[in-house]
């Protein structure tokens, strides 16, 4: 409940009539230099809100590209006390909202209210833990809302009612609703129970809701986009670092964001 | 003793998987309850595990190898004898037939030895589900007999090559595959692993064991053991046997994890020796892990031991004390497999190997007044490559 930056880049989204846009990164890969320049470029570009992925050994809920990724960054020694770094160095540059994406391990082995401390220290203004559901939530969030960093919920095509009231009543920040039921990666389709899922969350919450995992492709963003407040691209981000050096993904990435940004802004 | 609502064992257990199972997890805790309450359930179970398994298995009295060891009497529940050669098809069967109630098509599951693999094919064979089994390529490798049968099984075999390429990889893989497809899919997990309700669920479909050997025990030896060694994986074979006899706090229960090459060389599988809690497939234990929380890459000969997590009720039983936790190396389970041969005539499994070593060490600390009994889960014919593998270095 910062009532932050994550608040504020949504008022203003709200105040133009326009749809956000979420970009992931995966800390560290293929190097903490390079991240620092692709989160500074897609903040130029126009992305509201960054996700900087904290890489984790078994990423159960990513698919083949964000594992790989996860993979890299973690063989060149990448550490959430890094990743905490970057965040301080990156806030002195930008005042983009910053969300970490982290399975729950690491953070446990950290300790979350060192974690909590640490991260709203840095700069970092939310939280998502892709393992950590409903049910075990509570002590972080309570730790979360302490430190003024917003932890954000899942919500996925499977939740039931129930389930939905009971997460949107304790989220922060936004509702990540998620488009499929399955890992993160670049597909084509979505689950058509997306709109009823997107629909029963806004009964329950006034939060804003951003939709992602598979998105990549600009039809994709047309039909997702009048569900959602925001969209999240975060696979085909990591396609484009793949396979080329610094200044190449960071212009090609900067270009993604843009023309994304474009898109929905004619929406 | 039976988890909390939440499914915690004292600090252990829980559900930490993506909100998109979390539905499938109340769904499955609430199919479970009603089975469990169903006495046609039970009475289908006991036909299968009577008439197509061949329970009950005999406990043995290894008159050699009690002689070997020069101690105690030891005894062999003998799980190798089951169908399909380990005490894995206990829990494949209950948890086919729980999929069967809820209604859904396809099986898939994980393995590392590859004996859950096959048991979880035979079972989706004999009941009519599809079957997809994963499996890290390195035990692809050196369990090549087991995915042999598997295909036979009409079951496909998903070769995993991510991360260390063993069980922990073939569970990740499985875990994503279940998350893409849980509106039709019944992950059948294979140990006393992963969220609530499995952990629960896998010691009661394999508690049978431990009934099994306490009425055997009285009728042979006109009491219980002292002594109940089992090897830990990720503990099913442990808590089936073990369970029986939480209350009996004159049996000492002993359970085996996997020392690798040593257990002070970093090369090993020793959870709960070396560990400290952690959250991996979906559960709070412990775990082998680093200073930064990434689960570490972990070795044992014995495929289905090679694996850095094990079941939140084991932790529970390790901090309380009641079970008591120990190692025997790659080497020492070799040993044992030799002389089991050797003496009884019988090959073991490499992971019941581990429990073999260690009751042979017991043993010859005791007198032929006291009595161990050691779980022996399966039979070592997937195996003689490794060992012959071994003997050649
Ligand atoms: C014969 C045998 N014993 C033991 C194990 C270890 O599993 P658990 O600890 O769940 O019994 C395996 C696993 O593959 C096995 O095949």
């Amino acid at each position: 409940m910062s009532g932050g930056r994550i608040a504020a880049a949504f008022e203003r989204l709200r105040g133009r009539g326009e749809k956000g846009l979420i970009t992931f990164v995966t800390a560290g890969y293929p190097n903490l230099e390079t991240t620092r320049s692709l989160v500074l470029a897609m903040a130029d570009s126009g992305a509201d809100v960054i996700e900087l992925g904290v890489p984790f050994s078994d990423p159960l809920a990513d698919g083949p590209v964000i594992q790989r990724a996860s993979q890299a960054a973690l063989n060149t020694g990448v550490t959430l006390a890094a990743i905490l770094a970057l965040v301080r160095e990156l806030r002195r540059e930008t005042g983009v909202p910053l969300v970490l994406m982290s399975y729950f391990n690491p953070i446990l082995s950290f300790g979350p209210e060192r974690l909590a401390s640490a991260a709203a220290g840095a700069g970092a203004d939310g939280l998502i833990i892709p393992d950590l559901p409903l049910e075990e939530a509570g002590p972080v969030l309570e730790l979360a809302d302490g430190y003024g960093l917003d932890l954000i919920p899942l919500v996925a095509p499977t939740s039931t009612p129930r389930r939905i009231a009971a997460i949107a009543a304790q989220a922060r920040g936004f509702v990540y609703c998620v488009s499929v039921t399955g890992v993160t990666g670049a597909r084509s389709g979505y689950s058509e129970k997306l709109a009823g899922v997107c629909r029963t969350v806004r009964e329950h919450t006034r939060l804003p809701v951003a939709v992602g995992f598979g998105i990549a492709h600009e039809d994709q963003v047309r039909v997702l986009a009048p569900h959602a407040d925001a969209l999240i691209v975060g696979s085909a981000v990591i396609d484009l670092i793949q396979g080329t050096d610094k200044n190449g993904s960071v212009s090609r990435v900067g270009s993604l964001v843009v023309e994304l940004k474009q898109l929905l802004q004619k929406l | 003793m039976l988890p909390d609502e939440r499914g915690y064992y004292g600090a252990f257990g829980g559900r930490y998987v993506p909100e998109t199972l979390m539905s499938a997890l109340e769904e499955l805790g609430q199919a479970y309850q009603s089975a469990r309450a169903d006495e046609r359930f039970q009475q289908e179970i006991d036909h299968y595990l009577s008439h197509y398994v061949g329970r009950p298995s005999p406990l043995y009295f290894a008159a050699n190898l009690s002689r070997e060891a020069g101690g105690a009497r030891i005894y062999l529940k003998r799980e190798d004898l089951n169908h399909t050669g380990a005490h894995k098809i206990n829990n494949t069967l209950g948890q086919a037939l729980l999929a069967r109630r809820m209604g859904k098509k396809r099986l898939i599951a994980e393995t590392g030895a590859g004996q859950h693999g096959v048991a979880t094919a035979t079972a989706a064979a004999l009941f009519g589900f599809s079957c997809t089994i994963f499996m890290g390529s390195e035990d692809v490798r050196r369990q090549a007999l087991n995915v042999f049968r598997m295909r036979l099984l009409s079951a496909e075999v998903v070769e995993v090559a991510a991360g260390s390429k063993t069980l922990k990889d073939a569970m990740n893989e499985a875990i994503r595959d279940w998350v893409t497809n849980v509106e039709h899919t019944y992950y059948l997990i294979g140990s006393v692993a992963g969220p609530h309700p499995y952990p629960l669920m896998v010691r009661e479909f394999q508690s049978v064991i431990g009934r099994e050997t306490r009425r055997q025990a009285v009728r042979l030896t006109g009491g219980l053991p002292d002594y109940i060694v089992a090897c830990v994986g990720g503990g099913s074979n442990a808590m089936g046997m073990f369970s029986e006899f939480l209350g009996e706090t004159k049996v000492c229960l002993v359970g085996v994890e996997a020392g690798g090459l040593g257990p002070e060389t970093g090369r090993h599988a020793a959870t709960l020796s070396r560990g400290w809690p952690g959250v991996l497939h979906g559960s709070l234990s412990y775990l082998l892990q680093d200073v930064h929380g990434q689960v570490l890459p972990v070795h044992s000969v014995s495929a289905g031991l090679d694996y850095p997590g094990v079941g939140p009720e084991l932790s529970y039983l390790k901090d309380s004390g009641r079970v008591l936790f120990t190692t025997a190396t790659d080497a020492e389970a070799l040993d044992a497999f030799r002389l089991l041969c050797r003496t009884e005539g019988i090959l073991p499994a490499l992971e019941s190997a581990h429990a073999v070593a260690e009751a042979v060490k017991l043993a010859r600390t005791l007198t032929p007044a006291a009595s161990v009994v050691v779980n022996l889960s399966g039979r070592g014919d997937k195996d003689v490559e490794t060992v012959a593998g071994e003997v050649r270095q």
